[in-house]
């Protein structure tokens, strides 16, 4: 590994090359660098991050000091975007670090050219009104957005953009691909010339088990019609045939095929989800598509085609009991067949692209494998824009959260100590943040500061703040639902302040949605995320 | 209400609005005042175990949340793959001992803030130590460790009725002294995944209560790495853990233990694992995947960390303050696919062996220390060897260091109700050896001693302990 490569060592592990020389080509722009932005950034620089532009108009203040580990002493009232970008520089000097002393709104009302630069524009801080405009230039910029924001002990993070499609999604907990429901022609011939009734007991208890399924799932067929195990009755009597099977109580290969005997029994084909994206209109593709629905008009065309009803075969297997000279037999025959889908798939790409007139090189033969290797965990995010959500939030969806009737969020776990019975009220608070960091808002556009910023005012803050909640519900449509009072006097409490703890956690969640944007890989969020920092329970609300 | 003078710029400008103000939403003991961020500043004291990538967040988290006076232990020096999160380092700092770069950076930037560093194991101190801190905040790596400073926090436990400097009867209830409850926030992360949780012994669930919740390390079976590898994991775990003592047998490595942060006994294990790869036909051998599987690297990013030490900042907070309502008591998080954070509120196991008032042990008086030890070893829930014991802070019996083992054995020989002031009852600690995980690990317990026949004790069913 290149000198330069081995601080990143354990952030390779997981998202790879690939993954950092995305990250290191990236720019990103941070709107406010308070410790939210602050802290969401510093992970980003840690990360390698290609370039950084910190824009803020204020200068640095006392009370700074007492929650941003970016600022110091010695920059009291200096520009705090100048003093921000200078330490984020020293963590990383491959990071390129601008700043702009700017205040993000003036950016906003006058240069939004200025964020078609960016990769991704993270925005910290922004009030309603100021969301709602960036949001607009960056969708019409194609410019990624994120937005965060801590305020007393509660705060939110929303990805704003149209769609963001994802190959390699990395699920923590996806079935493998052994197609034991349903083996090509040359699984069924490697499981044919192995005889399960083998004499010699190492040799017996060495017999892969994928061979062991196929083998007896092919006979069951045969006996049965040419259909597979379905009903209770018939999945048990199948594993008793399994076990009859069994000479001695130590073969594991045996009692692998027992417990992998479900894999006989799922049904065969593609997934709802997969489907739901073969679906979609995009994937009636033109000149403008991208390169993601591409690949996935082809899929599509495989999977009615060759491919009969099955994706391209990921082509790993999992490890198992087993002879190394047949399990590296059966990772060949694996292999043998996913490769052969792939070249299915390549032409299929090339013939489509030419279709739609462009070059049938311009997808890369790497980026069609991968796609091959990922296509069953295919995920395709898309997001309201701001103003969709602000204006007409999912009205069904905000019923359910302010009348908590989902209790799906609570605490569930079995174990050897007892759970607590699970508690109501896992919503509740949640979406009173939602519409209470709404409502400050709202309340700071008509007072000139938000409630309790200013301790002589915090008593007649709390009736102000419940009125201006109590209209924005019922401009949403949601008249009579009362928010908890204990939840407004707390926000008046708060009044705005920006605590370090939140910030740096809220500031954590918003850079690891970056990676992921940025990286291409795993999931990001959907919806809203509220934290909530009275009790832990912070919510996705999807809205 | 708390004026804050509006021309004075005050640092806590932020905290205060939280320390100042009074709630609703609010521990019950909430004293909103300047005196209350005062002594968060001025008195109470934090320690921070482990200086990499949860700890060095969680030293800027806590000092940027007003705790000013921080104690920070590790045993480790700074290694160039930190560098991608423990952002209190930088390439200068590689090989000096991360507890005393990290403390230096910290007080550097944040003016104001103590923070003491301990470079050493966390064994390496006197239980007392821990006993001077009001809050222990764990950014540990181990399951080991997570178990020992367990351990050692559960050991200050008392209970009202059965109190060390009390001689009190004997109640099924239990409930602990609250003066004796030392809280603990443990965090703990891996890729995209982490925890945070609050530990109040005797109270909410020790770590003890839940180690079900970490399941037992993957182990491949020798049979598989001598004679049928299949996977790349099982020729370098060959190479490993077969080869290199068969190779040192023969003192080629002139009996040398494999190191794995000796570079070349890396490359050994490396160009092994390849050649036996070679043989039977495997892929995936790669030096970088060598390392992992060796070293068991758990792959790790500053987001994680920063997610989880700011949890465990915050609840930190809370427990000094009662500023808010704290988390009860176990946080889940996952960032890989999508955002999932959940709270799940376990509970105690009323038989823990750590946190529990202490399993039951009855005894004749003429029980000498060395039967007493002997129980310990057969009794079926501590099955103890190696025992030390010791009384109200009097040292019993101690197997370690040699000096001590001579002068206690003499007690051997004596009766243990002597040894313990002829009480009737008392609590007593142990520290041994007992198996976890067909392992040996070493463990303290503590044990309730009762004497049969003295003051109206009748016969206990002791059997099953607590």
């Amino acid at each position: 590994m290149a000198e330069p490569k081995v601080k990143y060592d354990r952030q390779l592990r997981i998202w790879g090359e690939q993954g950092q020389a995305a990250l290191e080509k990236s720019s990103i722009c941070l709107l406010n660098c308070g410790p939210t932005g602050s802290e969401t950034l510093k992970n980003l620089v840690l990360g390698g991050i290609g370039s950084i532009t910190v824009v803020d108009g204020s200068k640095v203040e006392v009370g700074d000091l007492g929650n941003n580990f970016l600022v110091d002493e010695s920059s009291v009232g200096q520009s705090k975007a100048k003093c921000v970008s200078s330490f984020l520089q020293e963590l990383n000097d491959s990071v390129k670090a601008k700043f702009v002393e700017e205040y993000p709104e003036a950016l906003i009302e006058t240069n939004p050219s200025f964020f078609s630069q960016f990769t991704l524009v993270i925005a910290t801080q922004l009030v309603e009104s100021s969301m709602i405009k960036l949001d607009r230039i960056c969708r019409e910029a194609n410019v990624i957005l994120i937005f965060a924001r801590s305020y007393g002990l509660t705060g939110f993070v929303r990805i704003s953009l149209k769609e963001h499609t994802v190959i390699e999604s990395k699920p923590e907990h996806f079935l493998d691909d052994l197609r034991l429901n349903n083996p090509w022609l040359e699984l069924k011939s490697f499981a044919d010339s192995i005889d399960l009734t083998v004499q010699d007991p190492v040799a017996h208890k060495h017999i892969p088990y994928v061979v062991i399924l196929v083998k007896m799932a092919d006979e069951w067929a045969k006996s049965h019609g040419g259909k597979l195990p379905s009903t209770r009755e018939q999945k048990k009597e199948f594993k008793d045939l399994l076990k009859a099977r069994m000479v001695s109580q130590d073969e594991d290969n045996y009692k692998e095929a027992i417990e992998a005997s479900f894999k006989v029994f799922a049904p065969r084909g593609i997934s709802l989800d997969l489907q739901r994206i073969l679906n979609d209109s995009s994937s009636e593709v033109d000149s403008n598509s991208s390169d993601f629905w591409v690949l996935v008009a082809a899929l599509k065309e495989f999977i009615a085609n060759e491919g009969g009803g099955e994706a391209p075969l990921e082509g790993s297997i999992p490890d198992m009991t087993s002879s190394t000279e047949q399990y590296i037999n059966l990772q060949n025959i694996y292999l043998a067949k996913a490769e052969a889908d792939f070249l299915v798939m390549e032409q299929l790409v090339r013939s489509i692209l030419k279709k739609i007139g462009r070059d049938s090189n311009s997808i890369p033969k790497a980026t069609i494998r991968s796609f091959c290797k990922n296509a069953r965990k295919l995920r395709v995010c898309r997001y309201r824009s701001i103003e969709d959500e602000f204006n007409s939030p999912n009205l069904p969806e905000l019923q359910k959260y302010l009348t908590d009737e989902d209790s799906s969020g609570g605490a569930t776990f079995v174990g050897r100590g007892a759970m607590a019975p699970p508690k109501p009220l896992n919503f509740h608070i949640a979406v009173g943040i939602y519409i209470l960091l709404r409502a400050v808002d709202r309340f700071a556009a008509n007072y000139n500061s938000f409630p309790g910023q200013f301790d002589s005012a915090t008593d007649e803050d709390i009736p102000r703040l419940k009125s201006a909640a109590i209209s924005l519900l019922s401009d949403l449509g949601c008249n009579g639902t009362a928010l908890a009072e204990d939840l407004i006097n707390e926000m008046c409490r708060f009044g705005a302040a920006e605590l370090h703890a939140v910030a740096a956690l809220v500031g954590g969640i918003a850079s690891q949605e970056v990676i992921k944007l940025i990286t291409r890989q795993f999931v990001p969020m959907s919806g809203t995320y509220i934290f909530n920092g009275i009790d832990h329970k912070s919510q996705l609300l999807s809205l | 209400m708390a004026e804050t003078a509006a021309t004075q710029p005050s640092r806590s400008r932020d905290l205060d609005k939280l320390l100042l103000r009074p709630g609703n939403l609010v521990g019950p003991r909430f004293e909103p005042s300047a005196q209350l961020r005062d002594d968060v500043q001025n008195h109470a004291r934090v320690l921070v175990v482990g200086a990499g990538g949860l700890g060095c967040e969680l030293l800027k988290d806590l000092a940027l949340s007003g705790f000013h006076n921080l104690d920070v232990i590790d045993m480790d020096r700074i290694e160039v793959t930190n560098l991608n999160r423990q952002f209190l380092f930088r390439v200068e700092d590689v090989g000096k001992p991360k507890a005393e770069v990290a403390a230096k950076r910290v007080m550097e930037r944040i003016s104001g803030v103590n923070i003491v560093p301990h470079f050493c194991r966390i064994e390496d101190k006197d239980i007392d130590f821990y006993n001077d801190f009001m809050i222990i905040a764990l950014g540990l790596d181990s399951v080991e460790a997570r178990s020992y400073i367990n351990n050692v926090a559960c050991s200050f436990l008392a209970s009202v009725f059965f109190s060390p400097c009390h001689e009190i009867e004997y109640d099924s209830d239990d409930n602990p002294l609250e003066e004796t409850i030392k809280p603990m926030v443990d965090g703990g992360t891996e890729g995209f995944k982490g925890h945070a949780r609050v530990i109040l012994p005797g109270v909410t669930p020790c770590f003890e209560c839940t180690i079900w919740l970490f399941p037992p390390q993957v182990k491949f079976p020798l049979c598989t790495l001598a004679e049928t590898p299949r996977t790349a994991a099982h020729c370098i775990e060959y190479a490993h853990l077969i080869k290199w003592n068969e190779v040192v047998h023969n003192f080629a490595h002139g009996g040398t233990a494999f190191d794995p942060d000796n570079p070349q006994h890396m490359k050994w294990v490396y160009d092994e694992a390849a050649k036996r790869a070679e043989l039977f036909g495997i892929p995936g051998v790669t030096y970088s995947f060598t390392q992992g599987v060796v070293k068991n690297i758990i792959p790790a990013i500053a987001s994680t960390n920063a997610i989880i030490s700011a949890a465990c900042t915050l609840e930190t907070l809370k427990i000094a303050t009662e500023c808010s309502k704290t988390m009860s008591n176990y946080l889940t998080y996952n960032g890989s696919e999508g955002l999932h954070t959940k709270v799940a509120e376990f509970e105690r196991d009323k038989d823990c062996l750590v946190c529990g008032p202490g399993v039951l042990i009855e005894v004749d008086t003429s029980v000498t220390l060395q039967k007493f030890m002997n129980l310990l070893e057969e009794h079926p829930k501590l099955q103890l060897t190696k025992a030390s014991i010791t009384h109200r802070g009097k040292n019993l019996y101690m197997q370690a260091p040699p000096v001590l083992e001579e002068m206690t054995r003499s007690n051997l020989s004596l009766p243990l109700f002597e040894l313990m002031g002829k009480l009737s009852k008392d609590v007593i600690h142990v520290n041994g050896m007992t198996n976890k995980n067909n392992q040996k690990v070493s463990c303290l317990r503590k044990l309730r001693v009762t004497f049969k026949g003295v003051d109206g004790v009748t016969d206990m069913d002791t059997a099953g302990g607590a």
